[in-house]
Order: structure tokens, then sequence, then C-alpha cells
């Protein structure tokens, strides 16, 4: 089966720093994809980049069979990439549905003018969406909490409600920027759970930033390990335990300090 | 020959504006706050001096001085009462009590000095001829005071105490307090310097152009902000830079094209600038993280 | 009222309700005007309130939900009007066909000034938005004193005299409706997400482009008919009345309601129109009176007389409303206290 996405050579530079060079990955429909390595490794650079947050200085990223190049952040969501961020993201003063409801956008194609004067397909759409992300606040336990303020939300709850608004764009694959972050064992294990269950219901491919290792060799196919802007390791989670590449990048500072 | 001079002239109005910015860009360095009450300070600065040469018969010097120490205890007054509460508060609602303290000044300098143009003399007279040319002697003082402010100020902001500590509270003023800077000292001090450099300008506009008004400060205020953002907000040299080329091009349009289209010409220039470098010449350009 | 409702439909429901508190409202000022409760002069003063309504709604449209700083909303004022004053000055036609063809052209003509001035602007944020709108306002002002068919720097006189309350108040019901329509959609929506986070609007699939300088061209268009509104009821424009104080004056009003809130925006622009009114008998003091309000709400206020509380007729009837509530406990622990006193 062709990959959903492709990335080839990818590279970056910030004035004259190399954040990430040669990075090449395949990534097959409903795979689970761990990218780890140090802090500053390029991990969230190689985010930006798929999402041309960042134009790429090298190298050649495909979607399916969309090339990214020259193609805005929005545009490439409409391709089928969403994610989250490492510094939660949400519209904090909407409520927890619109946050939902701004990703469903581009299900709905009504006109501005019919939306002015609240012609028939308006009403239909917005029906529609508002049931739509009910379904999906379902998934994540959080229909209760519909009206309530994004930013009035705790912390994990937060992290939910950002996985929530990608999948509403409808996306082949999601890319998750350190989603355990701040939580705690339990949240962490409950947030496992959650990714294993988006994966089977919504057919998406994820590529997983984290730290947490307990998560990464929990529930991915395969693991990526980034050092320095350079792919140095990649296989599955018991290769990469017992990579030496991999615990040199790790330990190796702290031993030799 | 009337090129040369028209130069010269933009210059001299240039230096002005950059003195002004200089107080902008450190303001706005620092409490991230587009002070619009920072041009009506130029206004107040000319009242006192008119008022104690004219009404108190003090001399120049004197009321040179006084105008200064006033602009800086006005500067440091506005800061603590109006803007000092409002530090945690949405950007805008700030920027909405810089306006409301510009119209105050000028309002109440209407009531106090009636809307009518003041007269000032000047107190450089004469012309000097360097190189067979003749120049107003005002004009040179004007240039070398401002290049002197801002050598000065240069050097201050690089090597003090109170300069390093400047650039720590507009570099992150939470970090800074925590380093044990005393935020609230510095931000008064960069509003009484910034005022009192408006001080200075107001004396050499004074001394160049005679007349005062209530309104005078709100323009000139606008533009020497304009130059501040040319130049980059937060450098001192882009201020300079920033004064320098808007007063040139200000002064070349008058001469050549027509003087009702200059503002445009600035502000022209300030969107093209602004298109093509977003921080201004000399700003540094901050990526958001991601 | 639940039971109506639900027999109609809740949006049917709505609709019929704003519609008849519209009706009504007219009614009402009508009913004052010609029994001679509100006199000549105060009916007059219901047209600078109009138009102020529909300046500050239209300009919290960019400010308030779309986040973004503009400084030169009386620049696209300038251009309506003018652009209305020109038409009307060379057709001949009844008043009836001509003024809303004249608030139509004022729209449009604003509109375009909103796309070309938007798209190069709106690639600036914050106070550098500020600076460049401020400047393309100021340009707009230089170039009308500048040109022979505006009438250059003595202004445009002799336009004829269309505005009438009639009007003002068709004009300011319509600008409500679109705001409250378009915020109340996908693309009102994706606004918001772009004051709330542009990164994540953009990751969410929002073009923030289109949608900035879509927003930016209804809030110019609109103001374009506060500025047709303005010139046939002035009958002279002068183009140092569309400065950056004026553009000023406007976001104060909106900064003063509330961003965010287009009931607060009305009733800045209802406050602010009425101020200097009120403090006639100060008279020399009125300004200075004005600048230290305006300070003294910012300090005490920051986020403005109604923050972001909006008006909803339905929510009021059926008391689910949180300013109504709001008011109810005041005055019921007034109340409670009066009696614990009494006891």
């Amino acid at each position: 089966m062709d990959p959903v996405l492709k990335i080839e050579h990818l590279g970056i530079n910030f004035g004259g720093l190399q954040a990430l060079d040669d990075f090449n990955i395949q990534v097959a429909n409903n795979e689970i994809v761990g990218l780890i390595g140090p802090n500053g490794a390029g991990k969230t650079t190689v985010f930006n980049l798929i999402t041309n947050v960042y134009p790429p200085s090298k190298g050649r990223i495909m979607i399916g069979q969309h090339e990214t190049e020259g193609h805005a952040t929005h545009e490439i969501t409409q391709y089928g990439i969403a994610r989250t961020f490492q510094n939660i993201r949400l519209f904090k003063d909407l409520t927890v549905i619109d946050n939902v409801k701004i990703s469903l956008h581009n299900g709905m194609n009504y006109s501005l003018f019919e939306a002015l004067f609240r012609l028939p397909r308006y009403w239909k759409q917005e029906k529609e969406t508002e049931r739509i992300s009910f379904e999906l606040l379902d998934v994540f336990g959080m229909r209760d909490n519909a009206y309530d303020m994004a930013g009035s939300l705790p912390y994990g709850a937060q992290r939910r409600l950002e996985i929530a608004r990608a999948l509403a764009t409808y996306p082949q694959v999601l890319l998750l920027d350190e989603p355990a972050a701040g939580m705690n064992p339990s949240e962490t294990a409950e947030l496992m759970e959650t990714i294993k269950r988006i994966r089977r219901d919504f057919n998406v491919a994820i590529i997983l930033i984290e730290h947490d290792m307990n998560l990464v060799m929990g529930i991915c196919d395969r693991i990526l390990v980034l050092n320095y802007g350079l792919i140095i390791a990649q296989g599955t989670p018991d290769e990469i335990k017992s990579n030496p590449v991999v615990i040199e990048a790790y330990l190796g500072q702290q031993r030799s300090e | 020959m009337i090129f040369l001079s028209q130069i010269i002239n933009g210059l001299q109005i240039g230096s002005i504006y950059a003195l002004v910015a200089l107080g902008y860009s450190m303001v706005y360095g620092i409490v991230k706050l587009l002070n619009f009450a920072h041009g009506d300070i130029i206004m107040v600065g000319s009242y006192v001096l008119w008022f104690g040469l004219s009404r108190l018969g003090l001399a120049p010097w004197l009321s040179v001085i006084i105008s200064i120490t006033v602009c800086s205890a006005l500067g440091m007054l506005i800061e603590k009462v109006a803007y000092k509460p409002l530090r945690n508060s949405p950007k805008i609602s700030l920027l909405i009590t810089a306006i409301g303290v510009s119209y105050l000044l000028q309002n109440l300098s209407q009531l106090i000095f009636t809307p009518n143009p003041r007269m000032l003399p000047n107190f450089f007279p004469g012309y000097v001829s360097i190189g067979g040319a003749q120049f107003a002697v005002v004009t040179i003082v004007t240039i070398a005071v401002s290049v002197v402010i801002m050598i000065g100020l240069s050097v201050m902001v690089k090597n003090t105490k109170m300069g390093k500590a400047m650039r720590a509270v507009s570099e992150n003023s939470d970090v800074a307090q925590l380093m044990g800077i005393n935020v609230n000292n510095t931000i008064s001090f960069t509003f009484a310097l910034g005022s009192g450099l408006v001080a200075v300008a107001s004396v050499l506009y004074c001394c160049s152009y005679s007349q005062i008004e209530p309104t005078m400060g709100s323009m000139l205020g606008i533009k020497a902000f304009v130059a501040a953002v040319l130049g980059g907000i937060g450098s001192l040299p882009g201020a300079m830079l920033g004064g320098i080329i808007i007063g040139i091009f200000e002064s070349l349009t008058k001469a050549y094209i027509s003087s009702q289209l200059a503002d445009a010409v600035v502000f022209g220039i300030l969107i093209i600038v602004l298109l093509i470098r977003p921080s201004g010449i000399l700003g540094k350009s901050i990526r958001e993280k991601v | 009222m639940d039971r109506i409702k639900e027999k109609i439909g809740k949006t049917r429901y709505t609709y019929i309700l704003n519609t008849l508190a519209t009706i009504l409202l007219f009614a009402v000022i009508y009913a004052l005007i010609n029994f001679g409760v509100l006199n000549r002069y105060q009916s007059l003063l219901l047209i600078p309130i109009g138009f102020n309504i529909i300046l500050a709604v239209s300009l919290n449209l960019t400010a308030g939900y779309l986040g973004q700083l503009p400084l030169g909303h009386a620049g696209f004022m300038s251009v309506g009007g003018y652009a209305s004053a020109l038409f009307t000055l060379a057709v001949d036609l009844p008043p009836a066909v001509e003024f809303p063809l004249a608030i139509l052209i004022a729209a449009l003509s604003a509109a375009v000034f909103g796309v070309l001035i938007g798209l190069p602007a709106l690639r600036l944020k914050g106070d550098y938005l500020a600076i460049i709108t401020l400047g393309f306002g100021e340009i707009i002002r230089v170039i009308i004193t500048n040109l022979k068919f505006t009438g250059g720097a003595y202004g445009l006189k002799g336009i004829e005299k269309h505005t009438t309350v009639t009007w003002v108040f068709i004009c300011v019901t319509l600008t409500l409706f679109i705001v409250q329509t378009l915020m109340e959609s996908r693309h009102g929506r994706a606004i918001l997400s772009i004051r709330e986070d542009e990164i994540a609007s953009e990751a969410s699939g929002i073009s923030t482009t289109f949608y900035k300088v879509l927003a930016f061209t209804v809030s110019a268009a609109l103001a374009g008919v506060a500025g047709a509104l303005y010139a046939h009821y002035l009958s002279i424009l002068d183009p140092n009345n569309f400065g950056f104080m004026k553009s000023t004056e406007i976001l104060v009003m909106v900064v003063l309601g509330g961003l965010g809130s287009t009931f607060g925006s009305i009733v800045a622009a209802v406050v602010l129109t009425l101020l200097p009114e009120w403090l006639r008998s100060f008279s020399e003091y009125r300004m200075v009176v004005y600048a230290l309000v305006l300070i003294l709400v910012m300090i005490y206020r920051p986020s403005g007389l109604c923050g972001k509380y909006e008006f909803s007729l339905d929510r009021i009837i059926s008391g689910e409303d949180e300013g109504l509530k709001k008011i109810k406990a005041i005055f019921h622990r007034k109340k409670s206290g009066k009696e614990e006193v009494g006891e």
C-alpha cells in the first residue's frame, strides 16, 4: 500500500544552525511512529516542517499524492495532516465545542451569502457539524464540558481537547507533540488507551513525539531517534531499547560528565 | 545648492524626530506601550520653556533646565498614575489610557494657555558659513546636540548599571526581577529619561519654528513614532536613523513636490519599509516559537 | 413562553422575537419624536449616535473579534463619505432611490479600499498593524486633500441632507444583522479563532489570510456606510475631520465598551456621543473630563464597560441572561441587606 506520508531528505537551517538534516520517513496507513530524542534534537522542527510553519531548506514532503512545497499550513491540513502543540494552543476564550467546530470549518461549504441570510444549507450543515462535534467530544468524555471555556479546563482535559480538535479536520496523519507532558501516570495510561482507540476508530496514522518512554514503548510500531538534527537510529521498540547508539545519545553525556 | 540646503533642513528636523523617537523606542522596548502621550510632552516642554522665559523672565539656560526637569517628572508621574495600574491588563487598555493621557494633556494646556499660538525666541540666532555655504547656527546646534545625546545614550545603555537594567527589563521583566533588578525604578527611569530627551527636542524645536500651540505634539509625536518603527523599535541607532530618513524625505518632498504631500510620503516610506522588513531597518526580527 | 418556542421552533422564535423588538424600538423612537418627548435637538442627536454605533460595531469586528488592532477606520469612513457624496452630487434622482444607491456605493468603495489596504497591512501584527493602518488612513486623508474633484482642503460642500432617523435606523439594524449572522457562522468562528491563536487556526485548516482580509473588508464597508450617513447629515465633508484623531475616537468607543462585545460597542457609542453633550454645562472643561473618564474607566475596568457580554433578548426573556442575573443579585443583596437591618 502507498504510504500516507513520505518525507525525503528533509532539512532546515536556522541562521547557520542545522536544526534538521537528511530526515527520511515513510508512514503507512494506521501506523504509530514514535519520534524521540533529547531536547533540542529537532523533533518539533519535523512537525513544523511537515505543516510548513517553517518552509524547509531542502527535501520533499508528500502527503498521499500532494506535494507540500509552496502550500500554506491550512492547505496542508486539508491534505490530511493534523497536529497538536507542545505548549497547548487551544482557542482559550471560546467554548469547548466551538474549538471542535472551528476544525470542522472545511467540512462545511456554505457561502458567506448563505450564512448572512441563513439559507437552508447553513442550517443543514451547522446541525450536522454540531452532531459530529458532540460525537467527537463523546470519544474524549467531554460532552458535559461542551459549553465551558476551553481555557478553564484542567490541563489533562486541555490536551485531550487539542487531540479532539485535530481529529475534527479528518486527518490521515495525526502529529502529536508531547501529548503526555504534564500528565500523571494514570492520566498517561488513559491517554495510551485513547491513542490506541483513535488509531482504530479513526483509521489514522500517528506520529508521536514523547519523552515518556512507557508510553512510547507501549504503543509505537516503530521508533525514530533524533539527535542534533539527525536520525541516529530507527526500529521497533525492542530494537531501540537495546541500541547502544541510542543509549549513548541519552546517557552518554551524563557518563562523561 | 538648494538640494544641499534641503538635506541640511531635513537633518535638522530629522534630529528632532530622532530625539523624540529615542524616547519612544526606549519606552516601547521596556513596557511594550505605544505611548501616545509621549508626543504631547513636546508641547508641555515648549510651554514650560515659554512660561519661564516670557512670564517669569528667567534666563534661557534656567528655563531649559526647568523644562527638562518638569518633563522628566511628568513622564514619571504619568507612568506611575496611569500606566502602572494597567501593567498586567490587556495591552490595548494601556493604549487607550495613553490616548486618554494625550487628550488630557492637550486639553489641559488649551485651558491653561488658550488655543492661541505663542511665540518663542531663537536662542541661537545668526548664520555661519562653511565652505562658502550659509548655515543657520540653530541648524548646526540641533544636529550637534542630537548626535552628542545619541552617542551618550548608547554608551549609557551599553555600559552603566542602569543601562544594563533597562536592557534586562525590556528583554524579560520577570526574569530581570528575579535577578534582583528593581523593575519599577528602571521603568520610572526610562520614562524620565525619554521625557527629558523630548524636553531637549522641544527646546530645539522652539528655536527653529518659534511657534507653539496645544496640539503641536500629536503629529510630531506620531512622526517620531514612525521614525522609531522605521528604524526598528528597541534599537537606539535605528531611532536616530529613522528620524533622519523621515526628516530628509519630508524636507525634500516639501521642496520639490508639495508641502501638503509630505505626510503622505512619510507614511508611504513607513509602509514600504514595514512590508519589506517588518521589524524595521535595524530591528531584530522575532520569530514566534511553535 | 417555552411552549410557544417548542411549537414554532427555537430559531424561528428568535427571529420573530428580534423582528418584533426591532419594529417596537422603531415605533417607540418615532413616538418619542412625534409626541415631542424628544425635542428637535435631541432627536437630531439620534443620527450621530446611529453612525457612531455603526462605526464602533464595525471596528469591533476587527479589533474585538479578529483581534487585530487597526487605527485607520476614519479613512474608510471618509472613502464612503466622499464616494456617496460625489454620487449624490452628480446624479439627480428621487431621494428614495438616490440615497440607498449612495449608501451601497459607499459600502462598495470602502470595501475595495479595505481589500487593497488589508492585503498588505494584515501581514503585520499588533502595534505594527496599528501604525501601518494609521499610515494608510493618513495617506487617504492627504490624497483627498490634494485632489480637485473632492474639493481639496476646502472640503466638499452642498451635499444633499438625505440622512434621516429612519435611514440611520435601517442602517444600524442592517449592520447589527450582518455582524451578528456573520459571527454565528463558520466564517465567524474562523475569525474568532484567529484572535485566539493564529498558528492553531491555520493548523485547524483555516485560511487565516482570507479571513483576516474578509473581516477587515466587511468592517471597512460598514465604516463606509457610516461615512455616507455622516456626509448626508452634515452636508459638508472636510478631510481634516477624518484624521487619526477620528480613528482613535472610534477605537476608544470599542475598547471602552469592551473588546469583542457588540453590545458593549453600542453602549459605548451611545454614551460617548452623549457624554460631551451632558458635559456642555462644564463648557471648557468637558474635554478634560472626557479624557479623565477615559483614563479612569481603563484603570478600573481594563476590559471595558461590558467585558465580553453579549445581549440576547431570548436569554433575557427566559431569565438565563448573566447580566440580568448580576443585576438581580445586586438588587437581591440590597433587599436582603435592608431586611437584616430591619430585624
